[in-house]
């Protein structure tokens, strides 16, 4: 037992001396600094499309490119977008309705899904006659997939409720690297601009950026006070957005290794679903259960518009490449895109 | 707010906690304070016609009280909010099964905690059978079915035929103990009662609160925490909420899992970390270079095709002629450029023009060697090495001895890594130097002065 205890004091005096650590770098907080910068203005989006077309809960969207998207519903429907004509290019029926998530390959060959079936299923979008089938399907996760992204078409990550992430394969469907060391179940993933990490939000409220080429997790960021629902990077990569059921969105820095910043109020008391930064990372669109989509100046943390229209919880928000809309996807059935 | 126990999972990722119940007590803390006598909502009775209405309050007392009390700036935000606490069931609307806040004289009434969802009611279809049934039995004209609930009755009676006996037996049974119960107080439980089963069987097309994601449901345990009988437990009636009562400890990590975190932590602890004014100062200038690239902060050039229905702006992306701005956003960085296929069609232009495109072409092979299929990889790794490393390689490329050493090396079981210390060095290298020299040539001049000219490939 007193190895026990020992060793226990160790990892409490290290966790100790880290947070001394973060706080010596702290000689100014990012508050101060922008305290001479002006909050940007009031930022009113309106919807400039509304996609209709799914029978049931939306749980997931995906940006391919400046027009097309994927979406996936309860209904057991994988669709594809032009999001810019509203037109339905591709719908997809899935072998099971309990979908969780999607992703849109970078080429725009391919789109991927999973959820309760605990598989990521892969779909070729550019079969030789038309139509879209089944390509692969990774199974080794033994919890649900809660998040996929494509690292190019032969390289997929997903996040699972088994607490683990994984990078595949996918021609050979075999796990390459698996990512382990959450220790509740991986909530949303996000690949960083340069492809070399990605970052994993989980049920253990903490964060954890991931190296891709070696599988060891370089950094943890805590805080949250409940569990991580939705994650992404600054779009300079050296900082990680991360949305959780305490309602709070928090900005961690990599290179300083801590918290910068909370997107909180108390007015607003549902957990947040999904965020997704603006082009220039100075907005933070973030979705909540609450069915509205709040707009945060990212540098100033105050609430600078409100994007409501859904009838039922935002579960998914997106930002295109291009930074010309966002799409939110709601369990009220709808996509909506604004700008 | 206290911070509560029952918040941090243990190691098997599970809480004790639903996942609306932070939402619960966030709520019920507001509620504790809208009915606090001194500074709460005043609650009273309002004479009508005949009769009375017990304990209401107004919609816009709710607005006035939310705007007066907590943190919201507008009318809107307080209706939002409102109508949230309402769907919950906190507070109802006595006329009206449609549970949703209206800044006006509609009258309002608390719900009894016996009725709030933290107490986890998943309350089953026989209960609701017996609830309406008891309804069609009592003879005022308040309590009439609504068609929909006209509806649902008529779907249990054919769902609970064989057991339809005993359910009416239940219904009697509650309609005569409620006929002996104060006129007044019947009132308000049976409001009460109505506010609960509109929660839990909402009006068709309304929100069910009572909804949880599907990847929370799978994750909640303590099903025991469930309360499914409404009106057997009659007995049990709790005033205060359990959204505050403290819940058993986390399980403690093993031996192995201790040492595992002490490796992590010592690892964490000799990084290095940057100042918190730079970091601070990057992001500001970051957000600021890029700000007129942000379509929701400044007008995109020509215009936003979602708003102007014009596609210009997309079709010139497409096309081979970049435009100024465009141009302009090369220079914000080498990953600027690397990342624009014009951008890189350019540069690797200009290094042609000067024979130093190896460098370049040895970064995109590499870049292309890292998406390609596994069984693909020996081959192209054998041909990047024999064009750029090799000894008499055509497009001899100059690497630091170690990083060379260690490509020899990775070359012999040949991944997709084989040569990351190469591509770093000569990325480093592109930084430095190459790409200064494009920036400041006048290749590159000439493209960021060029008058926008109207693009020949619009189809």
């Amino acid at each position: 037992m007193g190895e026990m205890e020992q060793l226990r004091k160790e990892a409490e005096s290290l966790k100790d001396e880290i947070t001394a650590a973060r706080k010596a770098v702290q000689d100014l907080t990012l508050q101060d600094h922008v305290a001479g910068t002006a909050v940007v203005g009031r930022v009113q989006l309106k919807t400039r499309k509304t996609l209709r077309g799914h029978l049931s809960k939306i749980y997931a969207v995906h940006w391919g490119d400046s027009k097309l998207c994927v979406s996936a519903s309860q209904d057991g429907k994988l669709i594809v977008w032009d999001s810019y004509t509203t037109n339905k290019v591709h719908a997809i029926p899935l072998k099971s309705s309990w979908v969780m998530t999607c992703a849109y390959a970078p080429s725009g060959n391919m789109v991927a899904c999973g959820g309760l079936d605990n598989m990521c299923s892969i779909y070729n979008l550019k079969g030789k006659d038309g139509n879209v089938k089944v390509m692969r399907e990774l199974a080794a996760h033994t919890g649900y997939l809660s998040c996929c992204r494509f690292l190019n078409d032969n390289e997929i990550i997903t996040s699972s409720g088994d607490c683990t992430c994984v990078l595949w394969d996918i021609e050979t469907g075999s796990q390459k690297t698996v990512f382990a060391g959450h220790l509740g179940d991986c909530m949303s993933l996000g690949v960083a601009p340069d492809f070399n990490t990605f970052i994993s939000g989980a049920c253990d409220f903490t964060a954890k950026l991931w190296d891709i080429r070696d599988g060891q997790c370089r950094q943890t960021f805590g805080g949250h006070e409940s569990d991580i629902n939705a994650i992404g990077f600054f779009p300079n990569g050296n900082a990680v957005i991360t949305g959780s059921d305490d309602a709070s969105c928090k900005l961690y820095d990599l290179r300083s290794d801590q918290e910068l910043i909370t997107y909180q109020d108390s007015g607003i008391m549902c957990g947040v679903t999904s965020l997704a930064p603006s082009f220039s990372g100075r907005l933070i669109l973030a979705g909540y259960d609450d069915f509205n989509c709040n707009i945060w100046d990212s540098l100033k943390a105050e609430r600078v518009g409100v994007l409501s229209g859904h009838d039922n919880r935002v579960s998914c928000i997106g930002v295109t490449p291009d930074g010309m809309a966002c799409c939110t996807g709601s369990w009220d059935s709808f996509l909506k895109i604004w700008n | 707010m206290a911070k509560n126990n029952s918040l941090h999972p243990n190691s098997n990722g599970e809480t004790d906690d639903s996942p609306n119940m932070l939402v619960y007590r966030k709520m019920e803390d507001v509620i504790a304070r809208m009915q606090d006598e001194k500074n709460g909502i005043p609650i009273r009775t309002v004479k009508s016609f005949l009769s009375k209405i017990p304990s209401v309050f107004s919609g816009s007392d709710i607005v006035q009280w939310l705007l007066k009390n907590l943190c919201i700036e507008d009318q809107v935000e307080a209706l939002h909010l409102g109508t949230l606490m309402a769907a919950h069931g906190y507070f109802f609307p006595i006329s009206d099964h449609v549970l949703t806040l209206k800044d006006d004289g509609t009258f309002y009434r608390f719900q009894t905690p016996y009725f709030w969802p933290s107490n986890c009611w998943e309350p089953e279809n026989t209960d609701y059978a017996v609830y309406l049934c008891k309804r069609t039995m009592q003879n005022k004209a308040r309590l009439e079915l609504a068609d929909y609930e006209a509806e649902s009755l008529a779907r249990l009676q054919r769902a609970f035929a064989r057991k339809w006996e005993f359910i009416f037996m239940q219904a009697e049974a509650q309609a005569k103990v409620d006929k002996k119960r104060d006129k007044i107080e019947r009132k308000i439980l049976d409001s009460q009662e109505r506010a609960f089963w509109d929660v839990h069987r909402p009006v068709p097309g309304c929100v069910n609160t009572t909804e949880v994601d599907i990847k929370k449901s799978s994750r909640m345990k303590n099903p025991h925490k469930t309360r499914k009988s409404v009106y057997g437990l009659q007995n049990d009636i709790r005033s205060h909420s359990p959204t505050h009562t403290p819940a058993p400890e986390a399980k403690q990590p093993t031996e192995e899992e201790l040492r595992e975190q002490i490796k992590f932590w010592q690892a964490q602890l000799d990084r290095h970390r940057l100042k918190m004014s730079k970091v601070a100062e990057s992001l500001l200038s970051y957000t600021e270079q890029y700000s007129d690239y942000d379509p929701f902060l400044s007008t995109p050039d020509p215009s936003n095709p979602w708003i102007s229905d014009d596609t210009t702006l997309w079709e010139m992306e497409a096309s081979k002629e970049p435009g100024q701005t465009r141009v302009r956003r090369w220079g914000f960085g080498i990953d600027e450029v690397l990342k624009d296929p014009v951008g890189r069609e350019q540069f690797l232009k200009f290094l042609e023009s000067e024979f130093s495109s190896e460098n370049l072409r040895f970064w995109l092979a590499v870049q292309e060697l890292k998406r390609r299929p596994i069984r693909e990889v020996p081959t192209r790794v054998q041909e990047i090495w024999e064009e750029f490393l090799a000894p008499g390689a055509p497009s001899a490329i100059n690497v630091d001895s170690k990083s060379y050493d260690k490509t020899t090396q990775n070359i012999k079981d040949p991944g997709r890594y084989a040569f990351e210390d190469a591509q770093e060095h000569i990325y480093k290298l592109m930084k430095s130097d190459s790409y200064s020299r494009f920036i400041r040539s006048s290749a590159y001049q000439e493209l960021l002065q060029a008058k926008k000219k109207k693009s020949k490939n619009l189809f």
